[in-house]
């Protein structure tokens, strides 16, 4: 018998079809698992037992009556709270959210209804999704599965550990500077940013427009391709969502990585970089090389001024997506103003935790008259050169190869104290975003403690089949899937 | 001392769009609150606007209208402050690059014209320089029949679909610098626009005279005092931070989206087509005014105009006789063109130019085509009134008529011409009101005379 909390979603579905496996079945045994696991863990915020075991029966009927089933069918999925689903809580991970119940889905989570999946539950993140740790949620602290004292990354911190933790097969992220592949990393599993405008971002509720993209966490990276398929694609609700035509990210999957030119940008493999991390990714590169790849050195030379720009560009955004936070119309509304100033003051003060707080501040100054020209707008210039550099270097190469994050999975509590600590650590993924790239971070290697180790891998702009399949090739020669963090089955 | 004023308008037009600018919620006026609503409108988290393309288009309409340069790139921008009505918490607007600059606008005020300047059109608002109440008010009207009349808006100001806002400051006769302007809200009317000028001209002047300065501050109208009050200074104003619009693309108007729109606008604006009825078909001012009301009227004018082959009977029998039986019947010109076919019009006055009916019959003819729809023609024949044309019939009714007046005929051939009309009268009277009455006169003037 297959268990279920450590089976592929084309082996879940291949159950689901055949019958020798309800969805019913399969659901409840990821809601056991949740249930052993994730008092420890922590990953979800919230578990829709009674609405996911419906909607498997659902599927189970659909089947009995010989309906069509789509390419998820029966497959429990875990969403991000900052994805809306309709009828359950969307908190953000924050106060001013608590009690906030969309009538409406986010396209993606429709599209993932439409195919047959069944959303088993919300997922713990970052306030807003402003954090690497999940240390800024304001209900809990997610643990990492590998290590319960350490984080699992963020924010999409509680996806990852619950991908990671085998509690569902695979999870919906968001990622504006990272917060999708910095938890990859951090738990050892497959996570993907795609391309910005790859994935509409209605219903996703905005940290930073021009940067936020939801993604696919996996078992495999198989896996990961196989939800893409599903989210992917032009929405009329998002006017920045592609039109471009979506290619089949499975078919190509096999492929390999043979006469791939890779490119090693320099600027990621600086003097200081730890040196386990450099060694696992060394690793990786040495492997796509035996596959046939080339590899080559390449340079970024603006990534120096990546952070400064990305902390200037997001937090300006931020500062007005979340002035509709103010209590009038829905979430926590302060108790006891006089008038409505007070209300708007009150609420927003009582709502926000403290990091939310300091990049509203941030964002607010850099975007206010007399500090527009010198910071917003000269960010933004430097975006553009950021930019520039990826076109140049996607010109010599057909991807690049970085280490996702400097380190493994930190303490908890480590650097709550120090933002610009806790910033420097997606110091290898906010370019991506800047770029509007897509990146991807595969397990590559486990520490001496005994915590993985992410290689980035980035395409050019709608470049995710060409990412995908050097990911799979990667996956196979790596043999981390065998890996399991050290929970009790 | 004398002082220069400087007027600026923003104007603020709420377009005829069947559905909202950034989602697909229905704009009527007057539906029950909450129910025109959306995620997207609004604001609920999550949610993303989309651009209406109509209201691109009659954005683009109004441009080229003014005599705009149409951007072929503008971007949309945030304007951030916090507002109870304001989901968000800012604005979707446009900020340094709208989608047309640089047009104008000819008004007449106080009996001179004078050519308005037009900075630029939002997708929301333009504003322009003007140097008098009047001439601020003339611009406003003059404005609003315009998009009016190329269908952009409804021009309603009680439903709020225009409003206006309107900058004011003095300077020295001679001067070259502004002076410190004051911003006026709450101007609902085009004769609060003036009043409200006028009520802060006269108050910048004493306070100038005084020698005090004019503090630069938003001003609220009270139309009721006729008096404008502080509503912020301008330490309190606003920073509204504006930066671009990320969740909308910049908008790109090509050269093809221009050329379909302008193909789209009536061929002749209202106010052009005003001017022509008076130069060239010699119409009173207050009769061409009340023709171009609109674009369905003037082109109901015209059409009736070719098919009764003269112009100003037409205009006559618009202004007069059909639009009071509009007005009585409670229609507008579209019922009016289903009821009365402007060929249908036309050939009653034809009908009455070549006296086959004389003008009060015609009225009648008027009210039965207007109650049973049948064609001129066919009701004068039906009901048999024809004027008698025919001179023999005539000659015989006039026969008896004479002989039956031996004493009025010795009178008139005594010198009394003045009972030719007593003749008439019964000629008409015998023929049943249906003599041609020119005919009548000139054949009974024959016989009297003889």
């Amino acid at each position: 018998m297959t268990d279920p909390s450590r089976a592929t979603i084309a082996e879940l579905r291949d159950l689901v079809v055949s019958g020798r496996m309800s969805a019913s079945e399969i659901c409840k045994a990821h809601l056991g698992r949740t249930r052993a696991v994730d008092d420890r863990v922590k990953a979800y915020r919230s578990v829709l037992e009674r609405q996911a075991l419906a909607e498997a029966d659902a599927v189970d009927r659909a089947r009995r009556e010989s309906r069509p089933l789509g390419p998820l069918a029966g497959v429990p999925i875990a969403v991000k709270d900052v994805l809306c689903t309709q009828g359950t809580p969307t908190t953000c991970g924050s106060r001013i959210l608590e009690n906030f119940v969309p009538y409406y889905d986010a396209t993606c989570v429709a599209r993932l209804r439409e195919a047959g999946a069944v959303i088993i539950g919300k997922t713990n993140m970052d306030e807003f999704a402003m954090g690497s740790s999940t240390e800024n949620s304001a209900f809990e602290v997610t643990r990492n599965p590998w290590d319960l004292t350490r984080v699992p990354g963020g924010s999409s911190g509680g996806s990852a550990a619950a991908v990671a933790a085998g509690m569902v097969p695979a999870a919906l992220g968001t990622d504006t500077g990272g917060s999708i592949r910095q938890p990859a990393a951090l738990c050892g599993v497959p996570g993907l940013k795609p391309t910005y405008g790859r994935v509409s971002r209605y219903g996703l509720v905005a940290f930073a427009s021009s940067l936020d993209q939801a993604g696919p966490f996996g078992r495999t990276v198989a896996d990961v391709a196989r939800i893409l398929q599903v989210i992917a694609g032009h929405d009329p609700l998002d006017s920045t969502s592609a039109p471009e035509p979506v290619p089949d990210y499975l078919g190509g999957l096999e492929r390999g990585i043979a006469g791939l030119r890779i490119g090693v940008p320099k600027e990621y493999f600086p003097a200081g970089l730890d040196a386990e991390v450099h060694g696992s990714v060394r690793a990786a590169l040495a492997a796509a090389e035996r596959l046939g790849a080339s590899i080559d050195e390449v340079s970024l030379p603006h990534t120096e001024y990546a952070i400064p720009t990305y902390y200037i560009i997001a937090t300006a955004e931020a500062s007005s997506n979340l002035a509709r936070y103010d209590g009038v119309r829905y979430g926590l509304r302060a108790a006891g103003a006089p008038d409505i100033a007070q209300l708007f003051r009150k609420t927003r003060n009582a709502g926000f935790g403290a990091e939310v707080k300091r990049r509203i501040m941030l964002g607010t100054y850099v975007l206010s008259s007399g500090y527009y020209d010198a910071y917003y707008l000269k960010g933004q210039k430097v975006r553009t050169l950021i930019r520039r550099d990826f076109e140049d270097a996607f010109r010599r190469v057909d991807l690049l190869i970085t280490p996702t994050t400097p380190s493994a999975a930190f303490r908890i509590g480590e650097k709550v104290d120090d933002p610009l600590a806790m910033y420097l650590s997606d110091i290898f993924t906010v370019t991506i975003n800047l770029a509007g790239l897509p990146g991807m971070s595969i397990p590559c290697g486990l520490t001496r403690d005994g915590l993985p180790i992410g290689a980035q891998i980035i395409g050019p702009r709608f470049g995710e089949d060409v990412v995908l399949r050097a990911a799979a090739a990667l996956e196979g020669a790596m043999q981390f899937r065998d890996r399991h963090p050290p929970l009790p089955r | 001392m004398t002082y220069e004023t400087i007027i600026g308008l923003e104007v603020h037009c709420q377009l005829l769009t069947a559905s909202k600018i950034f989602c697909g919620c229905r704009t009527r006026f007057g539906d029950p609150p909450n129910t025109n609503v959306c995620p997207i409108c609004l604001g609920m988290p999550g949610s993303l606007p989309v651009l209406n393309r109509t209201a691109v288009d009659y954005a683009i309409r109004a441009a080229l209208t003014l005599d705009c340069d149409i951007r072929p790139r503008s971007i949309f921008a945030r304007k951030n402050y916090f507002y109870p009505d304001l989901p968000k918490g800012y604005q979707i607007s446009m900020y340094d690059q709208p989608l047309a600059v640089g047009g104008h606008l000819d008004i007449e005020a106080g009996g001179a014209r004078r050519r308005i300047g037009i900075t630029r059109i939002h997708m929301e608002e333009d504003a322009g320089d003007l140097r008098s109440p009047e001439e601020a008010h003339a611009y406003y009207s003059a404005l609003r029949n315009l998009l009016v009349d190329i269908g952009v808006t409804d021009g309603n100001m009680e439903e709020g679909s225009l409003r206006c806002d309107a900058n004011v400051s003095l300077r020295p006769k001679g001067q070259a610098a502004f002076g410190t302007k004051a911003e006026l809200k709450n101007l609902n009317s085009f004769r609060f626009v003036q009043k409200a000028l006028e009520y802060e001209i006269r108050r910048q002047t004493q306070l100038l005279d005084a020698g005090q300065r004019v503090a630069q501050e938003t001003r609220l109208y009270d139309s009721e005092e006729d008096k404008t009050y502080t509503m912020r200074s301008k330490e309190e104003a606003h920073d509204y931070r504006y930066f671009p619009e990320p969740d909308l693309l910049p908008l790109l108007v090509e050269k093809e989206w221009i050329e379909e729109v302008r193909k789209s606008l009536p061929a002749k604006l209202l106010s052009q087509r005003r001017e022509e009825y008076i130069t060239a078909y010699g119409l009173l001012a207050q009769v061409a005014t009340t023709l171009t009301s609109s674009q369905p009227m003037a082109d109901y004018f015209e059409a009736t105009a070719t098919a009764a082959g003269d112009h100003k009977a037409a205009a006559n029998w618009i202004s007069g006789e059909v639009l009071a039986r509009m007005k009585e019947g409670g229609f507008d010109i579209v019922v009016l063109k289903s009821k009365l076919p402007p060929e249908r019009l036309g050939g009653l006055i034809a009908r009455v130019k070549d006296g086959t009916v004389s003008g009060s019959t015609g009225k009648e003819v008027l009210e039965t085509i207007l109650r049973t729809g049948q064609d001129p023609d066919e009701v004068i024949r039906s009901s048999g009134l024809a004027q008698v044309s025919d001179e023999g019939a005539l000659e015989e009714a006039i026969e008896k008529v004479v002989a039956a007046s031996p004493g009025q005929l010795a009178q008139y051939k005594a010198g009394k011409t003045t009972l030719l009309g007593y003749f008439v009268g019964q000629v008409l009277k015998a023929t049943g009101g249906k003599a041609n009455p020119a005919l009548v006169n000139r054949l009974l003037k024959e016989r009297l005379d003889r």
